[in-house]
């Protein structure tokens, strides 16, 4: 997504509409509802914890500090704008979240950040080598591998996972290595072809 | 999710020292993770297993030792285990994903929460996630519910495929308890039924750890199968499974093992076809008495009689496959 020309080029346009519309709620409250709001949450919910974290995502090191409760997902899109993975369900039944974590295809909506310490994250964006695409993004390309995609991101990251597993050896076995990956548009024929070209 | 603090213990000690009754460990957080974003689960405070349980998979005379963090996809790909375990290699690849397989621990896979889908709805009642709220399922949609074992305050099912052919295999559950005592408990007596209380899942006592299961050495080679039937090809839990092994000496049976998942809140082990078929040989009539004598062991809910037929004919064919000693892998 762009920024837009107007804003200031640290903000993201995201960032703008969600903090906006944020701050517009808070001004409405009263200040009494916001302390009674926050005396009973002091008693009944346990205080949020932010913890330190290094770690490295397509190849860069980051330090960063993290609620406990963020999930890789969360952390690669809110935090630091890699908005090249997505969110499907969040629940772990769609695979479009597909990431790699030391070299392994994982789900990264039911990856808590806070596990991943000294970790090595690959997404979407770290396949390309600058300008040169990674030859299952070409295959993707090459036999129609999506439509609408958007699930095409965690499709790639699984297929890539997929043929360094040795799970091609015919099409009904790149189906089953594959069926973590749901596509809404169907277009698991061209899927399937891609990663056969790849893996030949 | 709600707010809690994480901890990441270097040893069992810890670990158990940083335990609350308001705890809950992390091994995959495949099951744990979902559980807390569903407001299922609302630990205060959350414990990282990573460097407490381990991944090692370890041959010994007796058996194989699975640490509590080998990862479903290690233990599945394992050699020894595709050599001599062929079964659990079967059962794991028919469940979930390939990336899920990649983080679910063996431990987690045991202590996974049920999917009946009146669990999962906070809205609506249920006594495993609400004791005292009353079963949703009980006058409900019965199609994930059991056939065999329940109770008036639970009708669900446990929803692993690794577990079934766990016990089939006669494993056992190694445990250490937050005194630092260690216990060995076979499978069969790991997990419960509901009865009164179905909010517990298993007999493990609070905050103690899976320290590793254990499966002991075999005579069935081959002769094995794992039979899943469900609403799609992949990527979804068993409506029924079944685990068969069978021991063949010169065209009999000399030890027949048989169980499923998907019919009980517990693995279920079919006994009397176990029995049955003992000392018989592998025909398909004799095949057919066995499933007919375990499925008619069942009783159905009122919505999911269903699950009768499909019990008997996965039995038969998971036994025919068995019997066949093909191993073929149908993907
Ligand atoms: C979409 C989806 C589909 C799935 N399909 C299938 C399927 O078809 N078949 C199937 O069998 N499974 C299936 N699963 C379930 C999956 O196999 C389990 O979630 C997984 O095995 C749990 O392991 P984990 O390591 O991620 O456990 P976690 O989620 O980390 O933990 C689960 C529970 O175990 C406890 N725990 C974990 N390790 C220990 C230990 N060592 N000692 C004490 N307590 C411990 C945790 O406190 C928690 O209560 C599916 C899951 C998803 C999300
Ligand atoms: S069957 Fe068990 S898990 Fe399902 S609603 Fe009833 S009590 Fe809850
Ligand atoms: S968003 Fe992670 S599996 Fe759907
Ligand atoms: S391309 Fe649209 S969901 Fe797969």
């Amino acid at each position: 997504m762009k920024d837009q020309p107007s804003l200031p080029k640290t903000f993201s346009r995201r960032f703008f509409i969600k903090s906006s519309s944020a701050f517009a709620a808070l001004a409405v409250i009263p200040n009494s509802v916001k302390a009674f709001y926050n005396h009973i949450k002091e008693i009944f919910v346990p205080k949020k914890e932010i913890l330190p974290l290094s770690l490295r995502i397509n190849e860069k090191p980051y330090s960063l500090d993290v609620d406990s409760r963020s999930t890789l997902l969360d952390l690669l899109r809110e935090i630091l704008q890699l908005t090249g993975t997505k969110k499907g369900c969040d629940h772990g039944q769609c695979g479009a979240c597909t990431v790699h974590v030391n070299g392994k295809r994982v789900l990264s909506c039911l990856t808590l950040a806070a596990t991943l310490p000294e970790t090595e994250v690959t997404t979407i964006e770290g396949l390309a080598k600058g300008d040169e695409l990674h030859p299952m993004q070409e295959a993707f390309l090459e036999h129609d591998g999506f439509q609408c995609g958007y699930c095409t991101p965690g499709q790639i990251m699984s297929a890539v996972a997929c043929v360094k597993e040795g799970r091609t050896t015919s099409v009904g076995e790149i189906k089953e290595f594959m069926s973590g990956n749901i596509c809404r548009c169907g277009a698991y024929n061209g899927i399937t072809n891609a990663i056969q070209s790849v893996a030949k | 999710m709600r707010p809690f603090q994480f901890h990441t213990p270097k040893t069992t000690e810890e670990a158990f020292e940083m335990a609350t009754s308001k705890t809950a460990y992390l091994a995959g957080g495949t099951n744990q993770v979902d559980l807390m974003k569903k407001h299922i689960a609302t630990p205060d405070s959350v414990i990282n297993l990573k460097n407490v349980s381990t991944n090692t998979i370890k041959t010994t005379n007796d058996g194989i030792r699975l640490g509590a963090g080998s990862t479903n996809s290690e233990v599945a790909n394992h050699p020894e285990i595709l050599q001599k375990y062929p079964l659990l290699s079967k059962a794991i690849l028919a469940g979930a994903s390939p990336q899920i397989r990649n983080m679910a621990t063996t431990g987690g896979n045991l202590l996974q929460r049920t999917r009946c889908p009146y669990f999962y709805d906070t809205a609506l009642p249920c006594n495993k996630r609400n004791p005292g709220s009353g079963c949703g399922a009980l006058k409900g949609n019965q199609r994930m519910s059991a056939i065999i074992g329940y109770s008036s305050k639970c009708v669900a099912v446990h929803p692993s495929d690794f577990c079934v052919a766990l016990v089939a295999l006669d494993a056992e559950v190694e445990t250490t308890q937050s005194d630092g005592t260690s216990k060995t408990t076979t499978f069969e007596d790991f997990h419960r039924l509901p009865g009164e209380n179905p909010e517990k899942d298993t007999n493990l006592p609070e905050n103690a750890l899976i320290t590793s299961v254990f499966v002991p050495n075999n005579a069935f080679g081959n002769n094995i199968a794992y039979v899943k039937i469900r609403e799609r090809d992949s990527y979804a839990f068993a409506l029924i499974s079944v685990a068969a092994a069978l021991e063949i000496r010169n065209g009999t049976i000399k030890a027949a093992r048989l169980a499923s998942g998907g019919v009980a809140h517990k693995p279920w082990r079919w006994k009397n076809a176990e029995n049955y078929l003992k000392n018989k040989s592998a025909t398909r009539k004799n095949i057919e008495a066995a499933a007919k004598l375990a499925s008619s062991e069942a009783e159905p809910l009122a919505h999911n009689s269903f699950k009768i037929g499909l019990l008997e004919g996965a039995i038969i064919t998971a036994l025919s496959q068995a019997a066949d000693n093909t191993l073929e892998t149908k993907w």
